[in-house]
């Protein structure tokens, strides 16, 4: 909502500046987004009026003019513009103004004749953007006056951030109101003499169909006497500082009112309409091109008003282009309705429609100004456009239909309560009367009943909003908040997102955030899911359907750095992935995970270790210490991956994750000759922290024996390791791997793997012959079990 | 006697010049070995008067014991010397840098995320989670946002299919959380929102703290003045925060209010990321709408509640005064690092 100062100023005038209007109105809930004058500042500019004109000897562009500015003596000034003519009144910069752009006016000599001034357009004033000659102003305008009275250029522009629920500042009338209660200022009514009306001149009956969609319909025929008259420039001004651009007569005081007041008004070509009118909705097959040239195909729930040949526009949203005013237009159809919210509520949207008139409807119109409206429309129609003369005005109210002031009980003691401070029952009657509540009962219990502008005051907590704001939420005191104090524990045996990050961050992961949406084709190259979730209205291509893997993003990200020259790459991301199975809740499952991506090499370039790629197994090192205890790898088939490096991570019987490196095959496809390393992790299995078990400190040394066994090189290492660890006594401690040897000595297609086996006694030390009988019996577990032998 | 002056002289020259332990002790045999030159003289005592045996015995081994002491000293000498070559040949460059893996750090929104999970940990809220694909039920509806309310527009929404959309906000964790657990509540929900919009201060993707306070006792509007100001003046560490709350709408409160801070940037004088205006917009909040709380069967008489939802990206800026909102989304690792 945007409106000129000056015009505000008409309705109330508090004794605040601008500024102080500005703050006040959004410290009140109106927040004032913009606060910007209507011209630029300049001075010495006066009316003046052109008394002769002729050609310039030196130059044919040029004038030579003699400029009347109100002084004993017109100005001799050159004058390059086109629209020059003898008794013209224009904007004349005296000699020392100082034009916007810091331009000088300087007495001067312009091609050998004195010029003493300078004739100005709008833009050379900084009023427009363009202009083709100079500002026309009107024949009565004094000459000699300064301009920036005459068109009142010192006004200022408020631009409103208004809320959905305050609909009732949408007009000029709304915001006075407010101004008037905010700042405890008087309101000057709208005062106008109705025109007397001319009960023969009447034209068509209109009939409400859709009464739940139109509670009130109210329409007048008027008769123009010069519709092409210009709109005066006070309203032009007026409508232009509102952000409306003045297009003629009938529209601008059409949206004059509106703008004045908040009633929506339409005026049809009463010679375009035939027969009767109807408001209704619309019927399949139905279609109407509006004002804004657009046709639309009309569904059923879409209000028209519509003749006896089909719609001629679309209620409260947009008239038809068949019946529209022109200025040529003298009998117009006045139309000023009461159309529901719910009935129009989200049209415009879906439509594409800017509709200033829906705009108000969908938040609501005062249900009483229709034909306070029309009357006003009337006067001002009648006054512009030389006379004519106006019909009764048909008026059609569904009473039941219309939005009902409900009665709504406000206690001082609960507004007490809810603000948390204490406010007198005088200053709480005062506020709600100042904003034009009704108020009956005691002190102690009140009912309330809002004025019809304000269709937000529904509830208890409504009028308690409105004591606040109007005492100044900067009144209500800071209260520190008191509550019973608990302890917020993290248990034990949960392990935070912190402590998870940190450990990947040590390991010289960055952290990254990536979209949740991700491009169709990404789903399709990098996760299992053939059909991934889709958004029925994705921004672009990009981030179309809803991401079942984290490695998209972390893919994304790679290329990104990559681009940049970075040469290593070390990423995770912590976040939901989205998978179409549907949940308890009915919708997807959306599963936490953890994922991250290793590219290049094992370190960051440095002197003081040997550059090499990083591997598998430096990831799959970083992955384990994540796991939760008795998670184990399993050799994995992933279209995405390495068929032979990649491996599924289980715990208590369910796959939880992968870690694998890239599949060459998909390389080309994101430009990369090398393959990264990748690993998804289901993120619930990660917060579980493995409980420390105390046993007590032995008193013998620990022992070693190594053993090497040879086996075919197709056994997995780790079932080896379980089976030992499996069938070890109680005193083998640990049994670790620390050697993989395939080549000389060992034969083609086998592999020997080298343990060692950790023993130690708590009770007593293990003679010899008891720890070669440990050795033995896993020599043969693993003999027995996969073939090996003792190298 | 003169004899045996020059033989320890000749030794101990000997001895001083040798610099290596090995010639050292074959110097040593060559005068005090089984043939070494002063035991040759001990052996030629016995051809000596017994008057003169006494005295030629105790020179020989005066002698003896100035070169054996002699002999210790180089010795020692020697390994000191030895230790010292080593030493000097062993010298590091201390000044080259140690061996990293190399250090990742949080990314700033997260950084954010947790500073802001901390601070109201402490200030005794608990942290609540809810899904990221929501029923229009829980976004909306029961938000006091029916279907068409023109609040709707203030909502560029995703959707997934009719009634399913990318939750808007974390507001919809207010109405799960005090579905499923017992009054009084104090929580934050943290997490991802999506809303329809691009372009240079929006990204289709951001984060929002929201939080919910539902107590029979301490909740009303200047309690939520007083909880807000201490949560922002602790999370820009500046005690003398200036703090305003502006009357406001959102249709889950009532009475709403947005919440903004004095510019920490130019304090109050007036810099481009404040607009010129001193103050900086950083929160919306309110007191929970009796239309919210009484579907869920919650006595809005007996209860009130307190709600705020704060973007983090925008807190993060401020903090951080990163100057454009999509950097956070494209992972330039050279922007992230310096976040460490």
């Amino acid at each position: 909502m945007k409106f000129s100062e000056a015009w505000l100023r008409t309705w109330v005038d508090p004794e605040l500046d601008a500024a102080e209007l500005a703050h006040v109105l959004t410290m009140g809930g109106l927040e004032v987004e913009a606060l910007s004058p209507c011209a630029p500042s300049f001075e010495q500019v006066v009316i003046g009026q052109i008394l002769t004109v002729e050609k310039h000897p030196q130059a044919d562009r040029l004038n030579c003019l003699r400029v009347d500015v109100g002084t004993s003596t017109p100005l001799p000034i050159v004058c390059g513009a086109p629209n020059v003519e003898v008794g013209m009144k224009a904007p004349c910069a005296l000699v020392g103004a100082i034009l916007p752009g810091d331009l000088t006016i300087r007495a001067a000599k312009v091609r050998g004749i004195e010029s003493q001034g300078m004739m100005c357009s709008a833009r050379e004033l900084g009023l427009s953007e363009e202009s083709d000659g100079l500002l026309a102003l009107a024949a009565h305008a004094p000459v000699g006056q300064s301009i920036r009275v005459w068109l009142d250029l010192d006004d200022q522009q408020f631009t409103l951030k208004l809320t959905p629920n305050r609909a009732d500042c949408l007009s000029m009338r709304g915001v006075a109101r407010e101004v008037a209660a905010l700042t405890q200022s008087p309101l000057s009514p709208l005062s106008f003499i109705p025109r007397k009306t001319n009960p023969e001149f009447s034209t068509r009956t209109v009939r409400v169909d859709a009464i739940e969609g139109c509670a009130r319909y109210c329409g007048r025929l008027v008769h123009l006497e010069q519709p092409d008259l210009p709109t005066p420039d006070w309203m032009v001004r007026r409508l232009e500082r509102a952000g409306l651009r003045a297009k003629a007569l009938v529209v601008d005081v059409t949206n004059y009112v509106m703008l004045e007041l908040g009633q929506p008004l339409h005026a049809f070509s009463d010679a375009a309409l035939t027969g009767n009118l109807e408001v209704r909705w619309a019927r399949e097959g139905e279609s109407l091109t509006v004002l804004s040239g657009q046709t639309f195909a009309l569904t059923a729930d879409l209000l028209v008003v519509a003749d006896e040949t089909g719609p001629q526009a679309l209620a409260g949203l947009m008239g038809g282009q068949n019946s529209a005013v022109s200025a040529q237009t003298q009998d117009i159809f006045l139309e000023a309705a009461w159309f529901s919210p719910v009935a129009l509520a989200g049209r415009a949207r879906r439509l594409g429609l800017a509709s200033e008139a829906a705009f108000r409807f969908e938040r609501g119109v005062d249900a009483r100004l229709t034909q306070e409206a029309l009357e006003r429309a009337t006067q001002l129609l009648l006054d512009c456009a030389g006379g004519g003369q106006a019909g009764p005005i048909l008026d059609l109210v569904h009473p039941e239909k219309m939005p009902q002031r409900l009665p709504v009980r406000v206690r001082p003691d609960r507004v007490r309560r809810l603000l948390g401070f204490e406010i007198t029952v005088e200053a709480m009657q005062q506020i709600l009367t100042r904003l034009g509540v009704c108020l009956e009962g005691n002190g102690a219990d009140w009912t309330a009943t809002a004025p019809t502008w304000r269709v937000d005051l529904e509830q208890e907590v409504d009028y308690v909003e409105e004591i606040a704001r109007c005492v100044g939420y900067d009144q209500i005191p800071m209260q520190v908040p008191k509550a019973p104090l608990r302890a917020l524990h993290l248990p034990e045996r949960q392990r935070s997102r912190q402590t998870v990050a940190q450990h990947l961050q040590a390991h010289g992961f960055q952290e990254v955030i990536t979209y949740s949406f991700v491009p169709a084709e990404g789903e399709q190259r990098l996760a299992m899911q053939p059909s991934p979730l889709a958004l029925l209205n994705p921004l672009s291509q990009d981030l179309a359907v809803m991401r079942s893997t984290l490695s998209v993003g972390l893919m994304e990200t790679l290329v990104f750095n990559l681009k940049r020259k970075q040469e290593q790459v070390r990423i995770f991301e912590w976040g939901r992935c989205f998978l179409p199975a549907r949940d308890t809740d009915g919708l997807c499952a959306q599963p936490v995970r953890l994922g991250g991506l290793w590219y290049g090499t094992r370190f960051p370039e440095q002197w003081g270790i040997k550059s090499e790629p990083a591997d598998f197994f430096d990831l799959k090192g970083v992955v384990e210490e994540l796991l939760p205890p008795g998670a184990s790898f399993v050799s994995t088939q992933h279209p995405a991956l390495h068929p032979g490096r990649s491996a599924e991570v289980r715990w208590n019987g369910q796959s939880i994750g992968w870690v694998g490196e890239l599949h060459p095959r998909l390389g080309p496809s994101f430009d990369l000759s090398r393959m990264p390393l990748l690993f998804e992790l289901e993120w619930v299995p990660l917060t579980r922290e493995a409980w420390p078990e105390y046993r007590p400190t032995p008193r013998f040394q620990p022992v070693r024996r190594d053993l090497a066994l040879v086996m075919e090189e197709g056994v997995p290492a780790m079932a080896v390791l379980d089976a030992l660890r499996a069938a070890a006594r109680k005193n083998v401690t640990d049994i670790l791997l620390f050697d993989v040897y395939q080549g000389a000595g060992v034969d083609e297609g086998k592999k020997s793997l080298a343990f060692c086996v950790k023993i130690q006694d708590t009770e007593r030390s293990s003679t010899e012959g008891e720890l070669e009988q440990i050795c033995q019996e896993l020599i043969r577990v693993a003999e027995q079990r996969f073939g090996a032998v003792l190298r | 006697m003169q004899v045996l002056m020059s033989l320890q002289e000749e030794a101990l020259a000997l001895f001083a010049r040798l610099d290596s332990p090995h010639a050292l002790e074959e110097a040593k045999a060559r005068y005090l070995g089984k043939t070494g030159a002063l035991t040759e003289h001990l052996k030629g005592l016995g051809a000596l008067p017994h008057e003169e045996r006494k005295s030629a015995g105790a020179a020989i081994n005066q002698v003896k014991g100035v070169l054996e002491k002699a002999l210790q000293q180089r010795r020692e000498a020697l390994v000191l010397a030895q230790q010292e070559r080593e030493l000097r040949a062993s010298v590091l460059d201390v000044t080259l840098p140690g061996r990293h893996p190399g250090r990742g750090a949080t990314h700033p929104v997260t950084r954010t995320l947790e500073r802001m999970e901390t601070l109201f940990r402490s200030l005794g809220f608990e942290v609540a989670d809810g899904p990221e694909v929501e029923s229009d039920d829980y976004n909306f509806t029961a938000l006091n946002i029916p279907a068409d309310h023109p609040a709707r527009a203030m909502h560029d929404t995703f959707y997934l299919a009719p009634g399913v959309v990318l939750r808007t906000h974390t507001s919809p964790v207010q109405v799960r959380y005090l579905k499923s657990h017992a009054l009084p509540v104090r929580i934050i929900a943290p997490g991802r929102v999506f809303r329809c919009d691009s372009d240079v201060t929006h990204t289709p993707m951001f984060h929002q703290v929201e939080g919910l306070w539902v107590a029979e006792e301490g909740v009303s509007l200047a309690a939520l003045k007083g909880l807000l100001s201490e949560f922002m003046r602790h999370f820009f560490e500046q005690e003398d925060l200036p703090t305003r709350f502006r009357p406001s709408f959102f249709p889950f409160t009532e009475p709403s209010a947005e919440m903004d801070v004095g510019c920490v940037i130019c304090h109050g004088h007036g810099c481009r990321v404040c607009s010129h205006t001193g103050w900086l917009e950083v929160l919306g909040c309110g007191l929970v709408h009796p239309n919210v709380l009484e579907p869920l069967g919650i006595d809005s008489e007996r209860y009130v509640g307190l709600a705020f939802g704060m973007g983090v990206e925008r807190l993060a800026m401020i903090r951080y005064g990163v100057d454009d909102l999509r950097t956070f989304y494209e992972n330039d690792l050279r922007f992230l690092k310096h976040f460490q």
